[in-house]
């Protein structure tokens, strides 16, 4: 399949209007990824709207955060094209921050929760630029905003698994981008920080900054988020939430796996 | 005669060589302190075996040419050409096949390894390999070590720990999370590359002095021991670096003295006595500061709940319990509580309720901290008494409540 084509997927659901890369947070057309031979996610095209907080929401396996890993070019492309503000993310870096799942670093790293949101700052720091004061201060900011300016000498180790969330939020603070991606920033953690990090998020809109996020629980969709992206391994529907998040929709992505008691709590 | 060679006044020669070892153990720990935080430490054997046939051909190479064979930049040239290429085989066994790196590391060490024996095997043959004492390279010897040798080591080894010193940032974060240093920019491959280029270096270089076979331990154990004694990757990398400039220092030290002794063994058992010294003694990490925690954790818990247990008039069944309540003076030999005993169970238990109102209102706004064990601390002690006040009047609330 060429990129750019598939304007309405296989299951005859129409897909946001296909448009040239303009100026948006990021553009995604036809990407394919594969693990071997088979594909994790096929043909997939969206795009995000300028100060929209979008969610990112399928069934396990549909390749969720495979689509934010390949945009940010952890994950080699089979095909396709990502550009964000219209350019390629080599020139448009500096716009982009990243937050990946908490499970996939060893958290006995020596390091302090300091140390890891430095990291942050490392590309304007270069390879040999000391920290300044103010290099520090945005380190602090960083940790104020996401509640735990407490914790700045506290080993990662000890930290709670939200605890952890919460500094790799931070560490993405750091970098001043214009879009976020965020990958399952709610897996394991507790419900007070899943409320912190949701604030976090909301601000970063109220400041006009676009927020991508891997999202599992279909019972928060609407209440935190603007905009959705639904897919399973092809991509289903995007858009605003309202007009994605309905029933039809939903049982493409799910199949039969959705009951219909659980679809009633979701107010559809 | 030892202070004489650690004091370096044991002639110009024998000072180079220790100098040489000292920077060479310095780049060796800087350069295994990333290779232990990557968790491929294996890797290292598997670049110092792969010099061996490097060492034997490029002895051959130069020798069917007419040149002297035994000169050090040949023959370390030819290793580090060798290892590079095991290197390259392991990486692309990893790559291509469905070999994991640790079946790739074995099968490239051991074929390179025996390659290498039997050329050595067939220098031994001609009168001027017997000569050129190539075996000292298995397992390390300074003694006659040319001044250039020692110059040559020396530069090249500060050479390596500037490279990674200019790199520490890049390396770093990959060895921390390689999948977000992507989305910076930063190559895992080239990061991965440099560390690996760095360990190449300071095997060959190390061959001299430490041989082949136990380069790996100075490279590794100097990293272990030092993460004993910090929780921050560059006091680990600091500490670390000392620990193999120490090995070195001391080793060639001993060895310059001593020249009947094999001075990579030597260097390598000084290595182990700084890890044996970390792993004993080292404040918190230490398996000693760690039994007395524990020892510590023990007593106190058994405290609390023996004298909660007498605060709500329970019998305590536990012996160990029933010992220390006794030791201390809280509880008579018969069992009934002392006044010392009375009064500091009631105020256990007031500090047991103070904790769990402030552990409920900690949770509730999720300053809940994990790791603190609270009801085993003196309340007093950690909260200003603004807060307790709060406490007791929320507790004075509840009870209230209730009735």
């Amino acid at each position: 399949m060429m990129a750019g084509v598939a304007l309405v997927s296989d299951q005859g659901v129409r897909l946001g209007e296909a448009r040239e890369p303009g100026e948006e947070p990021l553009n995604i057309r036809g990407l394919t990824v594969s693990y071997g031979q088979v594909p994790a996610v096929y043909s997939i095209d969206f795009s995000v709207k300028s100060g929209s907080l979008m969610g990112i929401v399928g069934p396990n396996g549909a390749g969720k955060s495979t689509v934010l890993k390949a945009a940010m070019g952890i994950l080699p492309l089979i095909s396709g094209q990502v550009t964000f503000f219209g350019k390629p993310l080599k020139e448009a870096r500096h716009r982009v921050a990243y937050v990946p799942q908490r499970a996939s670093v060893d958290w006995d790293f020596p390091a302090t929760v300091y140390d890891v949101v430095l990291m942050g700052l490392y590309p304007s720091l270069g390879l040999l630029r000391r920290v300044s004061k103010a290099d520090k201060a945005k380190v602090a900011e960083s940790l104020a905003k996401v509640g735990m300016q407490d914790f700045v000498d506290r080993q990662i180790g000890q930290l709670s698994g939200g605890q952890q969330q919460r500094v790799f939020l931070a560490r993405s603070l750091v970098q001043q981008a214009d879009v976020f991606l965020l990958d399952e920033p709610f897996a394991g953690v507790d419900a007070a920080t899943e409320t912190a990090i949701m604030g976090v998020l909301k601000g970063l809109q109220e400041d006009g900054k676009t927020i991508i996020s891997v999202h599992h629980d279909l019972s928060t969709v609407s209440t935190y988020f603007d905009h959705l992206f639904l897919l399973n391994r092809k991509a289903v529907a995007y858009g605003p939430v309202a007009e994605v998040f309905t029933k039809e929709n939903l049982s493409i992505a799910y199949g039969g796996k959705l009951a219909a008691a659980q679809l009633d709590t979701m107010g559809l | 005669m030892l202070w004489a060679a650690l004091s370096l006044s044991l002639g110009y020669n024998a000072t180079l060589v220790t100098l040489g070892a000292s920077l060479l153990g310095a780049a060796a720990g800087m350069a295994g302190t990333f290779l232990y935080l990557r968790k491929n430490a294996l890797i290292s054997d598997a670049i110092s075996h792969a010099t061996l046939p490097g060492l034997g051909f490029a002895f051959l190479v130069a020798f069917g040419f007419g040149i002297d064979g035994r000169q050090l930049l040949i023959l370390l040239s030819g290793s580090a050409l060798s290892a590079a290429l095991g290197l390259y085989f392991v990486n692309w066994l990893t790559r291509e096949t469905r070999l994991t790196q640790d079946t790739a590391i074995g099968c490239v060490l051991s074929v390179f390894f025996a390659f290498g024996v039997v050329l050595l095997t067939i220098i031994q043959v001609i009168p001027a390999g017997r000569k050129a004492g190539l075996e000292s390279f298995l397992l390390g010897s300074t003694a006659g070590m040319l001044y250039s040798d020692a110059l040559l080591i020396l530069i090249l080894s500060i050479i390596t720990a500037l490279v990674l010193f200019v790199f520490l940032r890049p390396i770093k974060l990959v060895v921390f999370d390689q999948g977000y240093s992507e989305t910076l920019g930063i190559s895992v491959r080239r990061v991965d590359f440099i560390i690996l280029m760095v360990t190449l270096a300071v095997t060959v270089l190390g061959m001299k002095i430490v041989g082949l076979i136990l380069i790996v331990a100075l490279l590794i154990i100097p990293a272990v021991s030092a993460r004993f004694w910090s929780e921050r990757t560059n006091i680990i990398l600091v500490t670390a670096t000392l620990f193999g400039a120490l090995s070195g220092y001391i080793g060639s030290a001993i060895s310059a003295v001593s020249p009947g002794l094999p001075t990579g063994p030597i260097i390598v058992l000084c290595c182990f006595g700084l890890f044996l010294f970390s792993f004993l003694f080292a404040p918190k990490r230490g398996v000693l500061a760690v039994a007395l925690d524990h020892y510590r954790f023990q007593k106190a818990v058994h405290l609390t709940q023996g004298l909660l247990s007498m605060a709500a008039a329970q019998p305590i069944y536990e012996p160990k319990t029933q010992r220390l309540l006794r030791r201390l003076g809280y509880i008579r030999a018969d069992g009934v509580a002392t006044e010392t005993g009375k009064s500091l169970a009631a105020k256990t238990l007031l500090n047991e309720k103070r904790w769990s109102y402030w552990q409920e209102i900690l949770k509730e706004s999720d300053q809940l901290d994990g790791q603190a064990v609270f009801n085993l601390m003196d309340i007093e002690t950690k909260l200003t008494p603004d807060q307790i006040k709060s406490i007791d009047q929320g507790l004075a609330l509840k009870q209230g409540e209730r009735m």
